[in-house]
């Protein structure tokens, strides 16, 4: 079954992500059943949104039931900061995390022991779905702390057997050294990090291609197929979407394998469902919308119907790879990465995607939105590298009318390029901040 | 024949130009000839040094965006129509030119003037066959010495 180059990597947990269809839906059920007991026993918030909706544990009879409870939001989260949601006494909990709270408070979400066996189970399992095997040496440059990404490689690799560099993000000459020096086989990251380590290797006279790295596990921020093409363009990688978050265990909750048709939902443990973003109607398998969660055996924080903002589809149909479990679309935007200017709808990624096409690199840029007595606009800031530089005035000029062009088609409105000097544009050493909003809205 | 020439991307803001003109004076870096192009948003900033290779490495530690292609510098006879004799000859010869600046001197009285050619080997060629002077590199070095 196996159709990529890479050699198939298998681990005996790994058997669940070819379950038969009929035994893991058997399963799923009988998971929700118990959740939807033990949230409304448990957790206040969950019991009485349930009453209020007229739901009891015992209306759950088929997996469709689930359409019967209850949405969480964001806002629910954060409106029980911090413990409001836990379904466990603090005595039972071994691990705190938090989201980075960019607007207002953060998000707290709790780990029982046997919540981080589940995670790093899912974990392991991701890896493997990426080709990763014990002889490998991971450098996981994800942020280790209240952060969930650092951890959350680092026991699932752990448990693989794999070598675990534990350097966590930033320093990026340094990573690049050990990088070198450590023989390391494996990145974890978010992308765009990744593309400021090939830079900065760059600029250290290292070619990313003489290395020994051969696989890429990049997430935590929404990303693109042509990003996939520059990154491994130039290294020698194979490039994996990872997908996950913290309110639902954090990393891991799907994964690409080497078909890289989706990313395979580990739906044992966390059940998908796409729904209409505005009406909250449940859409049928294939078309687009929302991806909602509800964790089927986390202890400590458990969720229902979680909804996540991020646009995908799901595909049941059994992948090439030989696994059954449903398969999300990766996510290339999320709602809340998106902007609206003049009525239009705007991602980053449309953006990126005419750079991408006009300068065959991803320059580092930044979309910085004003507003003028009524009307906003958009400028999009590119940086100047050597690869397109030239001393001809007309050169720069039809460069910046040709990405202009290609965005202004895409997008059906007005836009500014701006040339601007190297290191202009802030650097991430986590997720990219694309977007600057100066309109006071 | 071919000079060698530094070109860098400076936005248009206040003060760039200075500083990238302090960070080569700290390398003590001199230069013998510059130019500026600009549009409202940015500008390019070319010029001829002694060692070009290192002026580039200096800017590049700055954070400028540098690079280095070739330049002609031509004699132009100082008189009437002086000019287009040189024009025409390149047009003959099928030559386009990017752009001309006119090289700072600080005594002769002949006029030097600096061509950028979208194909230099092609303008070498078509100046040479009508006998008509480039300086060379070191000639202009020893002009400004």
């Amino acid at each position: 079954m196996q159709t990529s180059t890479q050699k198939a990597a298998w681990h005996d947990i790994s058997a669940l992500d070819y379950l038969p269809s009929d035994r893991l839906r058997q399963l799923q059920l009988v998971r929700l059943q118990t959740l939807v007991s033990r949230v409304y026993d448990n957790v206040k918030a969950y019991r009485d949104r349930m009453n209020d909706d007229a739901v009891k544990p015992d209306d759950i009879r088929t997996l469709a039931d689930i359409a019967k409870l209850p949405f969480t939001c964001k806002t629910d989260l954060r409106d029980n900061y911090p413990f409001g949601l836990f379904a466990m006494p603090m005595e039972k909990i071994v691990r705190l995390h938090a989201s980075s709270g960019t607007t207002g408070k953060p998000i707290v979400v709790a780990y029982t022991q046997n919540d981080i066996n589940v995670w790093s189970q899912v974990m392991l399992r991701s890896l493997v779905a990426g080709g990763v095997t014990s002889k490998d040496i991971v450098q996981n440059a994800y942020g280790y702390g209240l952060f969930t990404g650092g951890l959350g490689v680092h026991y699932g690799a752990e448990a693989l057997g794999a070598t675990v560099v534990p350097i966590s993000g930033g320093n990026t000459d340094r990573q690049i050294l050990i990088m070198k020096d450590f023989g390391a086989t494996v990145i974890t990251c978010t992308p765009s990090y990744f593309l400021h380590l090939i830079d900065k290797a760059h600029e250290m006279g290292i070619d990313m291609k003489t290395l020994k790295l051969r696989t890429g596990i990049f997430g935590a921020e929404p990303w693109s197929e042509p990003m996939r093409k520059a990154i491994e363009d130039h290294s020698s990688i194979e490039a994996f979407d990872i997908y996950g978050l913290s309110e639902i265990i954090g990393p891991g909750v799907s994964m690409e394998c080497p078909v890289h048709k989706g990313l395979h939902i580990f739906e044992d443990h966390f059940l998908a469902e796409i729904i209409d973003p505005d009406s909250g109607e449940v859409l049928p398998d294939g078309e687009e919308g929302e991806i909602v969660f509800t964790t089927l055996t986390k202890e400590a924080f458990p969720v229902l119907r979680y909804r996540t903002r991020d646009i995908s589809r799901l595909c049941h149909e059994k992948c090439e790879c030989g696994r059954t479990i449903v398969r999300m679309e990766r996510v290339r935007r999320r709602s809340d990465d998106m902007f609206i200017i003049r009525g239009v709808n705007v991602f980053p990624s449309q953006i990126e995607a005419a750079l991408l096409e006009v300068e065959g690199t991803l320059p580092h840029y930044q979309i910085i939105l004003t507003r003028d007595g009524s009307l906003d606009n958009m400028t999009v800031q590119v940086e100047v590298t050597e690869k397109f530089f030239t001393d001809e005035v007309r050169g720069l000029e039809n460069l910046r009318r040709q990405v202009q062009a290609k965005i202004e088609s895409t997008l059906g409105l007005h836009v500014t390029i701006k040339l601007v000097e190297p290191k202009t544009v802030q650097r991430s050493e986590g997720k990219a901040k694309r977007v600057q909003d100066q309109r006071n809205l | 024949m071919k000079v060698p020439q530094v070109s860098v991307f400076l936005e248009n803001r206040r003060g760039r130009l200075h500083e990238a003109c302090e960070c080569l004076a700290k390398a003590n870096i001199s230069l013998i000839t510059l130019a500026l192009a600009d549009t409202a948003d940015f500008g390019v900033m070319r010029f001829i040094v002694a060692d070009p290779v290192r002026a580039t490495q200096v800017l590049k530690e700055n954070g400028y965006t540098a690079i280095v292609n070739d330049v002609l510098a031509i004699e132009v006879p100082d008189r009437p129509g002086g000019l287009a004799e040189i024009l025409e000859v390149l047009d003959t010869g099928g030559v386009n030119i990017e752009y001309i600046y006119a090289f700072a001197q600080s005594t002769q009285s002949r006029a030097v003037l600096v061509f950028r050619f979208s194909n230099t080997d092609a303008a070498i060629t078509a100046l040479q066959k009508a006998g008509i002077n480039m300086l060379r590199r070191v000639d202009l070095l020893s002009q400004n010495a």
